[in-house]
C-alpha cells in the first residue's frame, strides 16, 4: 500500500536507511539520496528525449504526407539510436578563433536550462520528482528561460560566425520581448489559484483553468512557442535565411545537445501548459489512486501539448522579425496585461459567489475581451489595407465575401 | 548557522570590487558593470538585515525589490547613453568623452 | 562547520573571484559573462538567506535582462570588442588603494558592533515570506507609494532609453 501511495519517498527512506546502516551521517546520506534522485530523473528524461526525436520525425512526416522513419525496428523505433550513434562518431569541430570555453559551455547551459525546469514539475499529489514545492515556481520558469537566452547568445557569439551572431541576436530579441506576455499569462493561474506554487495551482483546478481563462492559455502557448524558438517564431534558426542560426558552427554531440534540448524544452512546455491550464496530474480522481496513474496522466497531457506545438510548427510559415516584434509589443503584451487586469477584477468581484457563477463570469469576461480584440484587429487591418489599396469598393467587398 | 558578519563582510568585499571597477575601468560599459556589483552588494546587506532582524517586517526585501527596479532603469538609460555616445563620437572610453556638450 | 557554512564559503569565494574577473578582464564580453557568474552567486546567497523570491527575481531581472543588455551593448559598440589594449586607466593603483581602504574601513567599522555575530532565528512556522512581501508591497500602510514611484521610474527610464538610443539617421522606414 505504501509503495503504491508514495514510491519515491519509500525508495528514498530505504536508501537513506541503507546508507546510515553503513555508518554514513544522516545529512550526507540524505544528500546522496537526493543526488541519486536527480540523476535518475535526468536519466529518465534523456530516455524520453530519445523517443521525442522519433515522435517528432514521425509527426512531421505525417503532417507533410510522408511516412517518416520506418526502416529500423518496429515503426522505426530504433532510428533515434542510430541518430545518436551518427552524432557521436561525427567529427567534433571547434572553429578557428572561437572562444573555446564559452563555445563549449553554451550547449551545456542550453540543456541545463531545460532540465532544471523539471525540478518544479509535480508528478503526483505530494510528490514533486526530486525538487521542492517552490512558492515562486511560476517565476522560476522565467528564470530558467533566462539561462536559455544566455546560452543562445553565448553560442552565437563564441562561434565567431556572422550567421551565428545574427541568429543569436534575433533569437534573443524575440525571447526577451516574449518574456513579458509569458510573465503576464503565468500570473493568470497565479491569480486564480492564489499561489505561485505548482502543487497549489493544480489542487485548485476543480474546473480547468483553460475553461476559466481560455485567452490566458492561448497567450501562454504563443509566448511559449516564441520562447522555444520554434516555427513560426524560429528567428534564431531560420534555416532558409541564416543556414541554422546560432548553432551553425556546432557539430556532433554539441549540436545534438542543442537539438535534444529544444525537443525536451517543447515537451516540457507542453507539460507546463497541461499543469497550468489543464489540471496537471488530475483526471477525475484517478490521481488519488496511485502515483503510477498520475504520472502517465501528466505525461499524456504533456504529449498533447507537445503535439499542438508541433502542429503549429509544421503548418505555419515563419513570420518576419519586425512583424513578430510588432505583434508582441503592440498586440500580445497589451492584451495580456488587459487580460490580467480583467481576471483580477472578476476574481475579486465573484470569488465569494457560487462556483458556477464564478466560472461563468470568468469565461464570459475572457470571451468578451477576445471579441473586442478580434473586432479591433479587423478594423485595424481594414484601415491598413485601405492605406495600401485605397478605399475598398463596397460592391467588390460584398461580392468577395 | 552562518553569523551575520559573514554576509556583511562578503557584501563589503563585493562593494569594494565594484568601486574599483567604477574608478579604474576605461570603458563606459565596464564602469556600468562595476555599478551593478555595488548595487548587488547593497542588496545582499538588505536581505541579510531582513533575515537577521525582525523577520515579519518586510522592509528589507521591499527595498531590495526597489533596488532591482532602479538597477534595471539605470542600466537601460546608461547603456542607451553609451550607445548614443558611441554613435556620435565613435568611442566608449570614458576619458575621451569630455566635451560636456555636443 | 555546518553544511550551510561550507556552502556559504564556497559560493562567496566563487562570487568574489568572478567579481574580481569582472573588473579586471580585458575582453568585455568575458567581463559580462563573469558578471553573470557573480549574479548567480548572489542569487545563491539570497537562497541561503531564505529569500526565495529575491533569488528568482535576481535571475530573471539581472541575468535575463540586465546581463543580456550588457552583452548587447558590448557588441553594438563593437570597435572595443576585440580591443586588447589597457582596460584600466593610468591611475588604477589609486582606485585599488581606495577600494582596499573602503573595504578596511567598512570591516573595521563593523568589527565592534554588538550584533555582528548574531545568528538568524528560525523561520516562524507557517510564515510565507512571498505573500508577506506581496502584502507589504501593496498595503497602503506599508510600501505602496514607493512601489508606485518605482513603477513610474521604470516607465520614465523606458521612454528615456528609447529616446536616447533612437537613431534619427535611420528614422522610421515607413516615412
Amino acid at each position: 500500500m505504501d509503495f503504491l501511495k508514495d514510491p519515491l519517498k519509500l525508495a528514498a527512506d530505504w536508501l537513506i536507511g541503507l546508507m546510515t546502516g553503513w555508518g554514513m551521517p544522516e545529512g550526507v546520506a540524505t544528500g546522496v539520496a537526493a543526488f541519486l534522485g536527480i540523476f535518475v530523473l535526468i536519466a529518465i528524461l534523456m530516455v524520453i528525449d530519445i523517443f521525442l526525436v522519433w515522435l517528432e520525425r514521425k509527426v512531421v512526416a505525417r503532417f507533410q504526407d510522408r511516412i517518416g522513419p520506418n526502416r529500423l525496428g518496429p515503426f522505426g523505433l530504433i532510428q533515434p539510436f542510430a541518430d545518436i550513434i551518427k552524432l557521436l562518431i561525427k567529427e567534433d569541430i571547434t572553429p578557428a578563433n572561437a572562444d573555446k570555453v564559452v563555445y563549449n559551455l553554451a550547449p551545456m547551459l542550453s540543456m541545463m536550462s531545460v532540465l532544471i525546469l523539471w525540478a518544479i514539475i509535480p508528478l503526483a499529489p505530494n510528490i514533486l520528482g526530486v525538487g521542492v514545492d517552490l512558492n515562486v515556481a511560476a517565476l522560476y520558469i522565467i528564470a530558467a528561460g533566462a539561462i536559455g537566452t544566455l546560452s543562445i547568445i553565448m553560442g552565437g557569439w563564441s562561434s565567431n560566425n556572422k550567421f551565428a551572431l545574427l541568429g543569436a541576436f534575433r533569437q534573443v530579441a524575440v525571447m526577451v520581448s516574449f518574456e513579458i506576455p509569458m510573465v503576464a499569462s503565468l500570473l493568470i493561474p497565479t491569480v486564480l489559484a492564489g499561489s505561485m506554487g505548482m502543487n497549489a495551482i493544480i489542487e485548485k483546478q476543480n474546473i480547468w483553468f483553460f475553461i476559466l481563462s481560455p485567452l490566458g492559455a492561448l497567450i501562454f502557448l504563443i509566448a511559449a512557442i516564441a520562447e522555444l524558438g520554434r516555427a513560426p517564431f524560429d528567428m534564431g534558426e531560420a534555416e532558409s535565411e541564416l543556414i541554422s542560426g546560432y548553432n551553425v558552427e556546432y557539430s556532433g554531440m554539441k549540436f545534438g545537445m542543442f537539438y535534444a534540448g529544444e525537443l525536451l524544452h517543447a515537451f516540457t512546455f507542453g507539460g507546463f501548459w497541461g499543469i497550468l491550464f489543464f489540471g496537471g496530474y488530475r483526471f477525475f480522481g484517478l490521481e488519488d489512486v496511485s502515483p503510477f496513474l498520475s504520472i502517465p496522466i501528466l505525461l499524456f497531457k504533456a504529449v498533447i501539448g507537445y503535439w499542438i506545438i508541433m502542429w503549429v510548427k509544421y503548418t505555419m510559415m515563419r513570420i518576419r522579425i519586425d512583424h513578430m516584434l510588432a505583434f508582441n509589443w503592440k498586440f500580445l503584451t497589451p492584451l495580456s496585461f488587459a487580460l490580467l487586469v480583467v481576471t483580477a477584477l472578476v476574481h475579486v468581484l465573484f470569488k465569494d459567489a457560487a462556483p458556477w457563477v464564478y466560472g461563468l463570469s470568468m469565461f464570459l469576461s475572457n470571451l468578451i475581451l477576445g471579441w473586442i480584440v478580434v473586432e479591433f484587429l479587423r478594423r485595424y487591418s481594414r484601415a491598413e489595407r485601405e492605406k495600401v489599396e485605397g478605399p475598398a469598393k463596397p460592391a467588390i467587398e460584398a461580392a468577395g465575401h | 548557522m552562518i553569523p551575520l558578519s559573514w554576509y556583511l563582510i562578503f557584501a563589503a568585499g563585493l562593494f569594494s570590487l565594484g568601486l574599483f571597477g567604477v574608478l579604474a575601468r576605461r570603458n563606459a560599459v565596464a564602469i556600468l558593470l562595476g555599478v551593478e556589483l555595488m548595487l548587488n552588494a547593497v542588496n545582499i546587506n538588505l536581505a541579510a538585515f531582513w533575515r537577521y532582524g525582525n523577520i515579519t517586517n518586510m522592509a528589507g526585501q521591499v527595498f531590495a525589490i526597489i533596488v532591482f527596479a532602479v538597477a534595471a532603469a539605470e542600466v537601460a538609460v546608461g547603456l542607451a547613453l553609451v550607445i548614443s555616445v558611441y554613435r556620435r563620437h565613435n568611442t566608449v572610453t570614458a576619458d575621451e568623452i569630455d566635451m560636456l556638450k555636443w | 562547520m555546518t553544511t550551510a557554512q561550507i556552502i556559504f564559503l564556497v559560493v562567496a569565494a566563487v562570487t568574489l573571484g568572478s567579481a574580481f574577473m569582472v573588473v579586471t578582464t580585458r575582453n568585455l564580453i568575458h567581463a559580462a559573462l563573469w558578471l553573470v557568474a557573480t549574479l548567480f552567486g548572489v542569487a545563491v546567497m539570497y537562497a541561503l538567506l531564505d529569500a526565495g523570491f529575491l533569488a528568482v527575481v535576481q535571475v530573471v531581472v539581472y541575468i535575463g535582462a540586465i546581463a543580456i543588455l550588457f552583452i548587447f551593448a558590448v557588441m553594438l559598440t563593437r570597435k572595443e570588442m576585440r580591443d586588447q589594449g589597457p582596460q584600466l586607466n593610468s591611475g588604477w593603483w589609486m582606485s585599488a588603494l581606495l577600494a582596499v581602504l573602503t573595504f578596511g574601513a567598512l570591516v573595521s567599522m563593523l568589527w565592534g558592533w554588538k550584533d555582528m555575530e548574531k545568528v538568524a532565528m528560525d523561520m516562524p512556522v507557517g510564515f510565507d515570506s512571498v505573500s508577506a512581501l506581496g502584502d507589504a508591497l501593496i498595503s497602503p500602510n506599508a510600501f505602496v507609494l514607493p512601489f508606485e514611484v518605482a513603477s513610474v521610474l521604470l516607465l520614465a527610464a523606458l521612454v528615456g532609453a528609447v529616446y536616447v538610443a533612437f537613431n534619427p539617421r535611420h528614422g522610421d522606414s515607413r516615412k
